[in-house]
């Protein structure tokens, strides 16, 4: 049962990853991106890592993709302008293709598993503690540090980012919710009595 | 003799994981969508009595077909399908939606003792995983359909949705922090005290019971956050191309996912299938019956408030989110987590 799912999961996996890629419109490539998420958080969950799965669904499909989708969709893609130059960026393309191809093979070829490695799958999986305490306890007490650190840089980025990107424009006119909540009938209504034939 | 066959079926179906799941899916499914049909009726029923209205009263007793018979109506229509549509996208959207609407009640205990399709440990994270993917058929339909007003209103929705998962997110943890476990079930039995309704999450936790509420409201785009489908100014929201059975669905999917919201709000706050009275008439009725009505009681408010309450404006939908909900919950969840770290321990675990 659980080989089927792995194929299931594991086959969709590579042909939307594969569709990524070849889709010509960039809103089906982003679909087929999202499509190869969820069948990696079913791969997740068929090697028992439940919390990791669904993190994987709420975090990237849920929230980056999202972004991902928008800014493709408010794109004004030129596809005849896209392929004006393919021929010419061919070489340097395969180029840079062929380099990475062999370096991908030779990490391939020349890879070993730590001698400790072993030992530490061997260890069994604590059936009493659940996936999720398991993970917290771990990155709450042995790695609390690393965690707190890796936390510090994403703050950075996101601060970083709201800086690069914030302006102040003068002459816009903005409002201020507790200044209109704050008003009412005595401070903005005034009532006159109009003398007849006499105006304001 | 009748007796002895309907055994063998039903232990061979007991025995059976694989066909005892299906049973109980089929099961829930049937009963969610038929309780879903009444749920839309009584929507319409409670939103016309506030306005001095009769709703629908013609087809059935007091109208109660009308829900099917609107079904019927919409299923034998044609779909249209515009021209410049990008087809394929467009008529998924919906079928996507309705089926994650539906999926996330394999999650959800409505009884205590096996009454749940899959209970798993990590059910809150995956009824938080759907509700984020929901997000999709509303910009698939939105993109898909290649007119400007969907689009638009796909583009709000998303942004809408995205913003108020955050702080629903935030909520849940301070309820999980308290049941500690990430189990539906787990939680509801956490609240079993003996101080029956006292001693549910709502009121240990009672501005995140709020602010539950608001956000589920939000998530669910429904008034007074209706933004994707304001129709003073989006005519109906990213749904305008769609027509009949592909509209049927996204509708279904839209109150299925208020019923999951407020079966989210029983569970996590209100005791899922606890008798309010931990008492004798009241520990007579079965968990289920309690279950429903609390769900129910849940909806009403959800249609109350659509009756009453005008409007917000985007910005200020935006800003309720980002600067009112968002910093609220997040000192809740480091108030809770110390309070339960250096508090009175025995004051909240009970």
């Amino acid at each position: 049962m659980a080989a089927v799912f792995f194929y299931l999961f594991s086959g969709v996996l590579i042909a939307s990853a594969f569709g990524v890629i070849t889709a010509r419109n960039p809103v089906h490539s982003v679909l087929f991106l999202i499509l190869a998420f969820c069948n990696g958080a079913g791969l997740f969950l068929l090697q028992g890592a439940e919390f990791l799965a669904m993190i994987l669904i709420v975090v990237y499909v849920g929230a980056v993709a999202v972004l991902f989708l928008f800014v493709v969709m408010m794109l004004d893609v030129d596809f005849a302008e896209l392929k004006q130059g393919f021929q010419k960026y061919l070489p340097a393309g395969l180029g840079v293709g062929a380099v990475v191809l062999g370096e991908l093979g030779f990490v391939a070829v020349g890879w070993t598993s730590a001698p400790s490695a072993g030992a530490a799958a061997a260890s069994p999986i604590l059936a009493h503690v659940t996936n999720t305490a398991a993970l917290g306890q771990v990155l709450y007490t042995k790695y609390v540090i690393f965690f707190q650190v890796s936390a510090l840089v994403l703050l950075t980025a996101m601060i970083g980012a709201i800086v690069l990107t914030l302006r102040h424009r003068p002459n816009v006119k903005r409002q201020n919710i507790d200044v209109q909540n704050a008003r009412t009938a005595k401070t903005v209504v005034e009532l006159k009595k109009v003398p007849s034939r006499a105006g304001v | 003799m009748t007796d002895g066959w309907l055994h063998t079926i039903v232990s061979f179906v007991t025995e059976n994981p694989v066909l005892l799941a299906i049973y109980k899916s089929v099961l829930i499914a049937v009963v969610l969508l038929i309780y879903v049909a009444y749920v839309i009726l009584a929507d319409r029923k409670i939103w016309a009595a506030v306005q001095l209205r009769r709703g629908p009263n013609v087809v059935g007793p007091w109208g109660l077909w009308q829900s099917f018979a609107d079904f019927i109506k919409f299923a034998l229509k044609e779909p249209v399908i515009p021209d410049t549509a990008n087809k394929s996208v467009f008529l998924f959207a919906p079928f996507l939606m309705a089926t994650l609407a539906i999926a996330a009640w394999a999650v959800i205990p409505v009884s205590s003792g096996g009454w749940v399709v899959a209970d798993i440990n990590v059910g809150v994270l995956y009824i938080f995983a759907l509700s984020s993917l929901g997000v999709y058929g509303v910009i698939m339909g939105g993109w898909a359909s290649n007119s400007k007003y969907p689009f638009l209103s796909a583009l709000r929705a998303a942004a809408q949705m995205v913003s108020y998962e955050v702080s629903i997110g935030f909520v849940i943890i301070t309820v999980l922090l308290c049941a500690g476990s990430l189990n539906l079930t787990d939680i509801v039995q956490a609240q079993d005290t003996k101080y029956g309704i006292l001693g549910w999450y709502w009121l240990r936790l009672l501005p995140m019971f709020v602010i539950f509420f608001v956000s589920a409201l939000a998530e669910t785009n429904r008034p007074p956050f209706d933004l994707v489908e304001a129709e003073s100014e989006l005519v109906a929201g990213f749904m305008i191309e769609y027509s009949a059975t592909p509209y049927v669905l996204f509708m279904l999917a839209e109150y299925v996912a208020i019923v999951t919201m407020c079966a989210l709000l029983t569970i996590l706050f209100c005791g899922g299938w606890l008798p309010p009275i931990k008492m004798a008439p009241f520990t007579y009725i079965p968990g289920v019956i309690w279950f429903t009505l609390k769900v129910s009681f849940f909806f009403f408010f959800f249609a109350m408030v659509k009756a009453f309450v005008p409007r917000y404006r985007y910005d200020q939908l935006m800003r309720l989110g980002w600067k009112v909900f968002l910093p609220l919950s997040l000192a809740m969840v480091v108030i809770v987590a110390a309070v339960l770290q250096f508090g009175p321990a025995a004051a909240l675990a009970n």
